[in-house]
């Protein structure tokens, strides 16, 4: 039971915002240890570790095609595309990019969103602007929704979708653990294509979510708008 | 045959070149512990080679990680933002070459694809032309290096190499973080070795019911979330919880189709990822990016999805892992 307290190390440093790396890396030493392993077995556990996990990191291989075609305006065109969305209104064009990234995400391209890339600068606008069109003005509680939702949506769009990639961390993370732990052999296909009905589930309840999100914001205005005029006649009566 | 090995050196001389390449700028501004750090992480690609064949010892590069580590995280590392184009010289491609531009990343999964389904054809004098051990993996390398290709025939940039520089930029964008996928992964493997799994396996026992598959399921799924909830990513719960439960009762007991099993643990664990502050990249810091009131703003809008996903995915591992 000791060595649980390599978990609890793990907990803690992450809460404490320490470098992952050095927090990874003493809770490992710390736990082994504890697990009663000597110094030498620790170096050789981190040096076999590291030999046959290497297949985790060969989201190298596709950095310099990535970084070409970024190069030549990849991000440019994908906002492009995604401007196209924006005669719609707030829940739609939330919906239309949350399937653009899941689609995208699947096929290993996660650079091309993310939330300084295109939720900041692209996505929370547009939906901010389609609000602006339906309401005239947006009230603060109400612009705070969106801005939520407006992140969310690049969040579970990029989550349940990168797992259908093979090269993805996750995937790879898995068939190196239970094939080194339980002499296992799993192909990264198989797993990919076990991530499927999640992503598809996933789609659907968040979809249906921003389907509604519309109807949602009509009554937060609607509320909005109301608790204006009381506070209004509220300041009017307080006067006389 | 091209081995999985081949591909660790392919990223290993893709490293040493980046460490290369930064070794040269002298206006880099951490250009030695930078170029330290790349390089000596390719050349530990190298000798990985020789450990996983058992034919050197492996403490020799469990001290190069630790360095590695200590380099990293006493901030020797730096992003040199090598040289690329700017906004608006990318607006004006963009709009020259329009979706062609999807032609190379596309090209990366049809390759992959059409590779791993060709490999069990693929024979040179009987031989397999492709580890048949390491399908995906070789697949995967062989439809990056086509779609490298591809793109400088398309794009004809004025250096054959510019996918290699521009490769460099993003991985030092990345910086650090590039390894913290394989110290988890290799905290995994500590952790079972100390017993961390068995000791959580023991504790799941007391809430377990004997003989009952749906709530091994549920535990699994239910402590995959939990977990990721508390560490901030599945990476660090998935070892955990599959050496207490996934592995000794819904694999070895119940017979789960592994594949099945642990794809779907990880993605349950990823509904955790939804609902947790210390995922901070993913939730916190787009609160303040977007200059919201509420920073667990972006949470509140994801709690609804990951929960009833978290329930989905209990379903589809109870119905489809176990036959």
């Amino acid at each position: 039971m000791l060595v649980l307290i390599g978990v609890l190390l793990v907990i803690v440093g992450f809460a404490i915002r320490l470098n992952p790396l050095i927090v990874v890396t003493v809770s490992g030493i710390v736990t082994a240890l504890l697990g009663g392993l000597s110094p030498v077995e620790i170096l050789n556990a981190f040096g076999s570790g590291f030999a046959s996990s290497r297949s985790v990191t060969i989201f190298v291989v596709v950095l310099p095609v990535i970084g070409i075609i970024e190069r030549f305006g990849l991000q440019e065109q994908a906002k492009t595309l995604i401007s196209k969305l924006a005669k719609l209104t707030a829940g739609r064009v939330l919906l239309g990019y949350l399937l653009v990234r899941q689609a995208t995400a699947a096929l290993g391209l996660t650079s091309i969103g993310g939330h300084a890339q295109t939720v900041r600068p692209l996505v929370f606008p547009m939906a901010e602007g389609a609000a602006l069109r339906r309401y005239g003005s947006v009230p603060e509680r109400v612009k705070e929704k969106i801005k939520g939702h407006s992140a969310a949506a690049d969040n579970v769009g990029v989550f349940f979708g990168e797992d259908i990639f093979v090269a993805v961390g996750s995937i790879l993370l898995i068939t190196t653990f239970v094939d080194t732990t339980y002499g296992l052999h799993l192909e990264p296909l198989e797993l990919a294509i076990w991530a499927i009905p999640t992503a598809v589930i996933a789609f659907l309840i968040h979809g249906f979510r921003l389907l509604r999100l519309d109807r949602q914001l009509d009554n937060d205005v609607k509320a909005a708008l109301e608790e204006e005029k009381h506070a209004q006649t509220a300041t009017t009566g307080g006067n006389a | 045959m091209i081995k999985v090995e081949a591909v660790f050196w392919l990223i290993g001389i893709l490293f040493v070149a980046w460490a290369f390449l930064i070794a040269r700028e002298t206006t880099h501004p951490k250009r030695w512990g930078s170029s330290a750090f790349w390089g000596l992480l390719g050349l530990c690609f190298f000798y990985g080679t020789w450990v996983q064949a058992k034919t050197a010892p492996a403490w020799i590069l469990g001290i190069a990680v630790l360095v590695l580590v200590a380099l990293a995280s006493t901030g020797m590392l730096g992003d040199g933002k090598s040289k690329t184009t700017s906004v608006e010289k990318r607006t004006e491609f963009a709009a020259k070459f329009g979706n062609k531009l999807f032609i190379p990343a596309l090209t990366i999964p049809v390759v992959t694809v059409v590779v791993v389904l060709l490999a069990p054809v693929l024979a040179i004098g009987g031989k397999p032309l492709i580890d048949p051990a390491n399908t995906t993996l070789v697949a995967l390398a062989i439809g990056a290096v086509a779609a490298a290709v591809v793109a400088v025939l398309i794009l004809r940039p004025k250096q054959k190499l510019a996918p290699v520089f521009e490769g460099r930029r993003i991985l030092e964008s990345i910086g650090w973080a590039a390894l913290l996928p394989q110290m988890l992964s290799t905290l995994g493997i500590l952790f079972t070795k100390a017993g961390v799994g068995t000791a959580v396996g023991i504790l799941a026992k007391g809430v377990l019911p004997a003989g009952s598959l749906l709530a091994a399921v549920v535990v699994y799924c239910v402590g995959m979330f939990l977990f990721t909830v508390l560490m901030g990513n599945g990476f660090a719960a998935f070892p955990i919880m599959t050496a207490a439960i996934g592995w000794p009762v819904l694999v070895q007991t119940f017979h789960g189709n592994p594949a099945i099993v642990f794809a779907i643990g990880m993605l349950a664990g990823f509904c955790g990822t939804l609902c947790t502050p210390m995922a901070a990249n993913f939730n916190l810091v787009p609160a303040a990016l977007l200059e919201m009131k509420n920073k667990y703003g972006v949470i509140k809008a994801q709690m609804a999805t990951g929960v009833p996903l978290l329930g989905a995915n209990i379903v589809l591992m109870y119905f489809l892992a176990f036959h």
